[in-house]
């Protein structure tokens, strides 16, 4: 098998590996949908009090909230997915043999990351917009192009998440014990990639530098992008921020590997 | 024993209590972004929202901190290691809460002490006296009406073995729904977050009678102290379904 060829059996059994629990599928659609509902009311609340706060109108901020639920698990905006396993992998020593593998430890993990998330763009994510769109009068673009649009800066949104969260990992390590940095991990997550306040809506100088992080890129800008807040070729700056972020963490991860794997004694077992 | 193990680590401890503490305090973070943006929501003022806020993270936290292992049972009825615990001669409730005890929960809790005094700082109490007395005891009953939720949610998961995440949105979901004032949300979710779930007991009732507001429901006046009732019959439910949960329960058997 080509390697390339590799890597998409790995992105494969990611997707089909998830999509193995159904029960648990079914659960995170209901909590998604309940959260959903939960802030809407809030949000609700807000812009009718301060209408075009951040500039979106009040039904493009109950878009924004369910963009958020839906990218939540497939972005996996509040941690999940591959880095507790790897940093598990990482403490038993068994990264070992991941590291003997012919194919290449982050382009393994990103592969498989890119099936989850797949799947979970189709579980977790269709499910409570389609909920929404029944009670709330979203703002859901009707051009094919901005869906399309979308759908590449989901993509982006993944890669730049996985590309941090990599990162996150591999302090694993030094540390061993994750827990810690997970925890910081997927609480910078939650603040600063919009999920529970638009960045648009943070005030200030303090506003304009949270719209500069890489967590900008894993929820804000795929949903401004949906919500059509760039025009024309700006769609294309919002995918280059993307971009960027992703390429830059990326190179730093594979910086990261290649010294653990040079200076770090990996544990036995 | 989960306390000492935690302690072995210390400095671990430390920064994931900080980071509790931390978590909590961004959610409060985004609360005070939106009232830099508005004076009131729903017709409530900061102080207000924020002793909304402070009561539900409060009891939530409690529970948590007693009671939060109970999303592990089924990743334990998965695994097996449920049949180690039914084995031993204490009861498995007492076990499942003691199980991964972890003290740093007192980060979340702490933060919100704090936000609960800065709250009262900014309000006027009605109610005289008594209103510490009726803060005190909602605390307390809003803890064990959360704690229910997670012993039912225990339960339920004895059935449906992957669905934990159900669990967060009555828990962490609820919290959430009662930091915000009940007059945001519509009518029906109201209703049934009195009657079907009763977490509207948990704090939205004896914290609108001490902010002195009429609940949106129109509920009889002493509904507002029906709080230790209400968790006392939470938990008597939650029991009988812990017990037919345990007694449903088949082993994976491996």
């Amino acid at each position: 098998m080509r390697l390339s060829g590799v890597y998409f059996a790995v992105a494969a059994g990611g997707f089909r590996r998830y999509s193995t629990y159904r029960v648990a599928t079914a659960a995170g659609v209901f909590t998604n949908t309940v959260f959903g509902f939960i802030l809407a009311y809030t949000f609700t609340a807000l812009w009718s009090e301060r209408p075009h706060l951040g500039g979106y109108d009040e039904s493009q901020a109950l878009t924004f909230v369910w963009t958020g639920q839906a990218l939540l698990a497939a972005a996996a905006l509040i941690g999940g997915g591959f880095q507790e396993e790897l940093q598990e992998r990482i403490r038993t020593g068994d990264v070992a043999v991941d590291l003997y593998r012919p194919a290449d430890l982050q382009l393994w993990w990103l592969s498989a990351d890119l099936g989850r998330a797949c799947f979970h763009l189709l579980g977790r994510g269709v499910a409570p917009i389609a909920v929404a769109a029944f009670f709330f009068e979203l703002a859901l673009p009707a051009s094919p192009l901005t869906w399309a649009a979308f759908l590449v800066s989901v993509v982006l949104a993944v890669v730049t998440g996985f590309a941090l969260r990599y990162l996150f990992a591999l302090s694993a390590f030094w540390l061993l014990d994750g827990t810690g940095l997970n925890m910081l991990s997927t609480l910078l997550s939650m603040f600063f990639s919009g999920m529970l306040l638009p960045l648009t809506v943070f005030p200030g100088a303090f506003g304009e530098v949270v719209r500069l992080l890489p967590w900008a890129a894993t929820m804000q800008v795929p949903a401004d992008v949906l919500l059509g807040e760039y025009e024309g070729a700006g769609v294309l700056g919002a995918f280059g921020f993307q971009a960027a972020w992703a390429a830059v963490l990326l190179a730093a991860g594979r910086a990261l590997q290649s010294l653990a794997t040079r200076k770090v004694v990996v544990q036995g077992g | 024993m989960w306390v000492r193990s935690t302690m072995v680590y210390r400095t671990s401890f430390l920064m994931l209590a900080a980071g509790s503490f931390a978590t909590s305090v961004l959610d409060f973070v985004a609360i005070m972004i939106m009232f830099s943006h508005v004076e009131v929501l729903g017709g409530f003022a900061f102080h207000e929202v924020a002793l909304l806020y402070a009561t539900s993270a409060t009891s939530l936290g409690l529970a948590d901190l007693l009671l939060g292992s109970f999303d592990r049972v089924g990743t334990r009825v998965r695994d097996g290691t449920m049949d180690t615990m039914l084995v031993r001669p204490v009861p498995a409730l007492a076990q499942v809460a003691a199980d991964r005890f972890a003290l740093r929960r007192l980060g979340r809790i702490g933060q919100s002490v704090l936000v609960l005094g800065w709250a009262l700082g900014g309000v006027d109490l009605a109610g005289g006296a008594w209103a510490p007395l009726l803060l005190a005891v909602t605390v307390l009953s809003g803890t064990a009406i959360f704690g229910a939720v997670f012993v039912v949610g225990g339960a339920f998961q004895f059935v449906a073995q992957d669905a934990a995440e159900v669990q967060n949105s009555f828990t962490y979901g609820g919290a959430t729904l009662l930091e915000y004032p009940p007059t945001i949300f519509a009518k029906d979710l109201v209703r049934g977050v009195t009657f079907v779930v009763p977490l509207a007991f948990v704090n939205w009732l004896p914290v609108l009678r001490l902010l002195g507001r009429d609940d949106p429901l129109g509920l009889p006046g002493w509904a507002d102290f029906a709080g230790p009732a209400v968790a006392a019959a939470c938990c008597a439910l939650a029991g009988l379904a812990w017990r037919s949960g345990l007694r449903a329960y088949r082993s994976t058997g491996s």
